[in-house]
């Protein structure tokens, strides 16, 4: 599945050559012909993130302060974890800022 | 009855409706006059009362001051008052409007301005830090001239010089639990420019305890955030980032770097979306996000989920109390402190005791003509602002790739030393290596790499550059 994801607010440190937007084709996992968020976390910390993976996901989930946004919406809004993804979406992993 | 006509007698219909309707709007006028001196009998900060003012002068039949702005008003906001959508209302809401802006830095400086120029009723600026030369590229409403003094007091002087009819108070203090409530309560919205986590769930809380909107906005690098919570239905800070990000992850402009206008322009738009809630004009911000990337001059204003039920702050059933704000302590809730000095927590324990130098030791050394390598661990474009002048910079993140490059550059230093003998890797090995950082964190780190590679005679200069700036050349600068 075609998406396009985009990192920042930091999160593109994490990422080979800080590049912030990535055109990227992500398999179903097996027996499932569908991608949900959840699998895109997984597969984009084995594909993407070259270090410190603790400053991006916690658990099955992304860390505190880490906004998920679907299509320009809340991952929260979209059914999170479980939120299925279509051909060519766009996804947005932000870290909210404090500085001022 | 009259024979004139019914034309006639329907003009004078509409001319008693209207002298009905004059009267109408006198009396509500009136009354309005009367509970603004109740007000300003009980001490709260209120615009000057306009209408008062325009009756002394006789002006009170004018449609303008009916509405409640002078003269003068009308001249200043002229502009404003012939935007169709703010008008005469929109400006008579914002001058009788409080606001509180919370940071008088490098957001907040667009954001004072503006509402000073704009004619915001009265101003509160809180901010407990100093002016600094390296405030200035980005914290515009400061000049020279104040740098040592309080940022309060330079922003509400800069405030006044721009606009001298509206009120400015100054608290130049850190809002912090015991105070926020009796500070925020007297003002109708509160505007975020803060520059750490514990104040940006303090002050959130507090907005909810006292009901009052939020506009917050965020800047570090080259991005920039902002939304409006507890507003129309949007969500707190609680709701969005429920629990605190670890303080590894926290960025500021200290380590980050910031490009001056960015702030700049994400404290217009906090300052554009104060105008509109104090105003009640056009559709804040309330449950989207502006994510703003200077970079690529990308701006996307995306949907977040409104106040969540759940949530022990704003939700259906909220638990959080005043007397829970005024105990709850937002440093050790978010692991990071409020004030800068404290910011960095020092590992101070990670290396043993031989393996470290002072700043002063180190000089020594240099004086004698020790031969030994200092190896600089700062990122590349540390390096090139200012670096110790016979030093070799290798970033941190690279050490490990390039450790064969520093062997060479080790042999060298032993070749020169004793150049009978030659190099050898036992040489190499003990020729002495120091490493040195910005503030004496990153170059323990790099020791610790060093030494399990069999680089033994490494040692950290302690406290990195700043030390070596405050013990040893006070002219290296800091950054």
């Amino acid at each position: 599945m075609h998406l396009t994801l985009e990192f920042g607010g930091g999160l593109e440190l994490l990422l080979e050559k800080s590049t912030k937007v990535h055109k990227v084709d992500v398999p179903p996992k097996d027996g499932e012909g569908k991608v949900t968020v959840s699998g895109l976390l997984s597969w984009v910390k084995s594909n993407l993130i070259k270090e410190r993976p603790e400053m991006f996901l916690k658990g099955d989930s992304v860390r505190p302060g880490v906004l998920v946004l679907i299509n320009d919406c809340d991952w929260e809004i979209c059914g999170g974890l479980d939120a299925e993804l279509e051909e060519k979406d766009v996804v947005i992993f932000i870290s909210t800022l404090h500085g001022g | 009855m009259d024979g004139g006509g019914g034309g006639r007698g329907r003009t004078e219909t509409i001319m008693r409706e209207i002298e009905r309707l004059r009267a109408e709007r006198e009396e509500l006028d009136r009354r309005i006059r009367l509970l603004e001196s109740q007000l300003r009998v009980g001490g709260a900060p209120l615009p000057p009362s306009l209408p008062a003012e325009a009756e002394a002068t006789g002006l009170q039949l004018q449609p303008a001051a009916a509405a409640g702005l002078t003269v003068d008003m009308i001249n200043r906001y002229t502009r404003h008052l012939l935007l169709p959508d703010f008008g005469i209302e929109g400006q008579r809401k914002l001058s009788q409007s409080s606001i509180l802006l919370v940071g008088a830095g490098a957001l907040g400086s667009p954001v004072a301005m503006y509402l000073a120029a704009s004619g915001v009723g009265c101003l509160g600026i809180v901010d407990a830090d100093q002016v600094q030369i390296g405030n200035l590229h980005r914290q515009v409403i400061h000049i020279e001239a104040y740098i040592g003094q309080p940022k309060v007091k330079s922003a509400a002087a800069a405030c006044r010089a721009i606009n001298s009819s509206i009120k400015v108070f100054e608290y130049h203090i850190t809002l912090n639990p015991s105070n926020a409530l009796d500070i925020v309560r007297q003002y109708d919205i509160v505007i975020d420019t803060t520059d750490n986590l514990p104040s940006r769930y303090m002050i959130s809380d507090c907005c909810v305890l006292m009901n009052k909107p939020l506009i917050s906005g965020a800047a570090v690098g080259l991005e920039g955030q902002l939304t409006v919570y507890h507003h129309n239905g949007s969500p707190c800070y609680r709701c969005i980032v429920p629990n605190p990000p670890p303080p590894a992850t926290s960025q500021s402009y200290s380590d980050n770097g910031i490009l001056g206008a960015l702030p700049g322009v994400i404290g217009c738009l906090q300052a554009l979306e104060a105008i509109k809630v104090a105003s009640a004009v056009g559709e804040p911000l309330c449950g989207r996000m502006l994510l703003f990337d200077a970079l690529s001059s990308h701006i996307r204003i995306d949907k977040i989920h409104g106040s969540l039920p759940s949530c022990k702050v704003c939700g259906k059933n909220p638990v959080f109390t005043k007397e829970d704000f005024g105990k709850f302590d937002y440093e050790s809730f978010t692991q990071s402190s409020m004030s800068k000095k404290s910011k960095k927590l020092s590992l101070s324990n990670l290396l043993p005791e031989n393996a470290r130098v002072s700043c002063t030791h180190y000089k020594r050394l240099l004086d004698i003509g020790r031969p030994h390598l200092l190896l600089d661990v700062r990122p590349a474009h540390h390096f090139q602002i200012a670096s110790i002048a016979h030093s070799i910079n290798i970033p941190l993140p690279e050490l490990e790739e390039k450790l064969p490059l520093l062997r060479d550059s080790m042999r060298r230093v032993a070749a020169a030393d004793e150049p009978l003998l030659g190099s050898n890797r036992r040489q190499t090995q003990h020729c002495p290596l120091y490493v040195i950082c910005r503030r004496g964190d990153d170059s323990q780190v790099a020791v610790h790499i060093l030494r399990e590679n069999g680089f033994l005679f490494a040692s950290d200069v302690a406290g990195g550059l700043e030390s070596w700036a405050k013990e040893v050349d006070p002219s290296f600068p800091l950054y």
